[in-house]
């Protein structure tokens, strides 16, 4: 599928990790994505099919082996402090840094943008509010509970109001019910505030939870199935399009 | 506020009972000097009233207490030194492997040298009393403290530290952010230990080659056979480092604050 406004592209892209003694281990395999502004994709694989590298690779936090990763038209990897405050990243753990409390975290995105110190901490509580913590502001981390401290890491991507998003299965760890209120905040957010995101995900019903794209990997990473989830889109073809996933990841 | 709880005999006896186990190992030293010193002459077990009046003397008296102070200055100035040279290399280890390959071995032999050899090596080496001291308290304390800095560093999380670059720091900013808080309580740590170590490095130094400080007023007591003096002038120390442990424990209490507390510890 090809978008209208490409903001994130991976043309031809592979990702060879090395092995001291051993074959080297192909993550990526000629790879070719288009992520269009404003879109919600949905990247869906089974554990090890290289997800993960794929977002390092739109994150800057790796370089592809071979072929072309641009995000707003540069290269993430090599004009990494370019995107200070364009782009936000939500991990898998929560990722807070324990000696802080939990508005101190939120604020930790803009420091690294230079905002003065009374609006970092204005922004940050006014996020922290949004997601539910008031109260919890002057909390350490390990006083907050896992989906507590995961609503910090959301209020502390979104703090910077980077355009762009990219989300580690953030919501795997969470109990179920926590996982899905938690799921729907972070929906709205997004849509509500015209972020474009990539979603990583193992969980089929998750992906059709959130994304407005779901592209389902093979192993290594390619695309094995790539729909779009409209709005007028029925139950009934959600449900064909789940079995249509199911039997791609069978297969 | 008191708690009921805090306020009842029960609590109040159990304060007690800890504050009389961890005094008992001392009262009982104190009690077998004292019995000694009835039985054996002043200058192998003198009394211990005496030893303090001796140590009461020192704090009050100027010339003896400035001998105090140079000391105590001697090692802050060598851990300082020590401390400043050790995470510098420890931080050039960490970001160069063939840089740490080469350090690595050099420390550990330095690790391996007495205290007394440096001693000899500085009064060789040195001219003036104060460069041979912070000489061999660097020396002393220097791989310790590059190896605790660089172990620190290198038990970072990677999460967390994979976190904070998503952002984009500068290095200075990272520094600040990451880098300083996460090895801070490794730092007090190599503190703690080191200070110890150059509480006695320093003693050996200004015995052998200086003409002051506790040190050196140590042999003084030791020509005259004053072992009250000495034990005085042993005592003004062991006053600087418990002390400096108690500043750097309350450093701790207030800068570590965030740590989460087990109801069942270790």
């Amino acid at each position: 599928m090809t978008a209208a406004v490409p903001v994130i592209r991976l043309q031809d892209v592979s990702k060879t990790f090395a092995k001291v003694g051993v074959a080297s281990y192909v993550a990526v395999d000629r790879l070719d994505l288009q992520v269009a502004e404003g879109q919600m994709l949905a990247l869906l694989g089974k554990t090890g099919c290289g997800k993960s590298t794929i977002f390092n690779m739109i994150a800057g936090l790796t370089e592809p082996t071979s072929g072309v990763v641009t995000v707003n038209g540069r290269n993430p990897f090599r004009e990494f402090d370019w995107f200070r405050g364009h782009m936000a990243i939500v991990f898998q753990s929560d990722r807070l840094l324990p000696w802080r409390t939990a508005v101190q975290n939120v604020e930790l995105g803009l420091e690294m943008l230079d905002v003065a110190a009374e609006k970092r901490k204005a922004t940050a509580m006014a996020w922290l509010d949004k997601l539910g913590l008031r109260g919890h502001e002057h909390d350490y981390p390990h006083a907050l509970s896992g989906g507590m401290r995961q609503r910090v890491s959301i209020a502390r991507a979104f703090a910077t109001d980077a355009k762009i998003l990219l989300c580690d299965e953030p919501f795997s760890a969470l109990d179920e019910m926590t996982g899905r209120t938690l799921r729907a905040e972070f929906v709205r957010l997004v849509k509500e505030n015209g972020k474009t995101a990539v979603f990583i995900t193992h969980s089929i019903n998750e992906a059709l939870e959130i994304g407005d794209r779901v592209v389902v990997l093979r192993r290594p990473a390619n695309i094995a199935l790539d729909v779009a989830l409209l709005p007028e889109t029925t139950p009934e073809e959600k449900e064909s399009i789940r079995h249509r996933i199911q039997g791609v990841l069978a297969a | 506020m008191t708690t009921l709880q805090e306020s009842s005999p029960s609590w109040s006896m159990a304060v007690s009972r800890r504050a009389l186990t961890r005094l008992l190992p001392f009262l009982v030293i104190a009690a077998l000097w004292q019995l000694a010193s009835l039985f054996f002459p002043p200058f192998l077990f003198p009394s211990l009233v005496d030893v303090f009046k001796r140590c009461f003397e020192i704090l009050i008296t100027w010339s003896e207490f400035s001998d105090v102070l140079a000391t105590v200055g001697r090692i802050l100035a060598g851990l300082a030194g020590a401390f400043t040279i050790g995470a510098a290399l420890a931080v050039v280890m960490v970001r160069s492997r063939s840089v740490n390959e080469f350090l690595s071995p050099i420390l550990t032999l330095f690790q391996g040298i007495p205290a007394l050899s440096w001693v000899v090596f500085a009064i060789i080496w040195f001219h003036g009393i104060e460069p041979r001291i912070f000489f061999i308290m660097v020396m002393t304390t220097l791989p310790a403290f590059t190896f605790q800095v660089q172990g620190a560093l290198q038990a970072m999380s990677r999460d967390l530290v994979e976190m904070v670059m998503s952002f984009r720091p500068t290095r200075a900013r990272l520094f600040r952010v990451m880098i300083i808080p996460a090895i801070m309580p490794d730092i007090l740590t190599a503190w703690k230990v080191n200070l110890g170590n150059a509480s006695r490095v320093v003693v050996v130094a200004e015995l052998v080659g200086a003409t002051g400080g506790v040190g050196y007023e140590l042999l003084q007591q030791q020509q005259v056979f004053d072992m009250a003096g000495a034990l005085a002038w042993t005592l003004q120390l062991v006053f600087f480092v418990l002390i400096a442990q108690r500043v750097l424990t309350l450093i701790e209490n207030v800068a570590f604050r965030y740590r989460a507390v087990s109801e069942r510890t270790l």
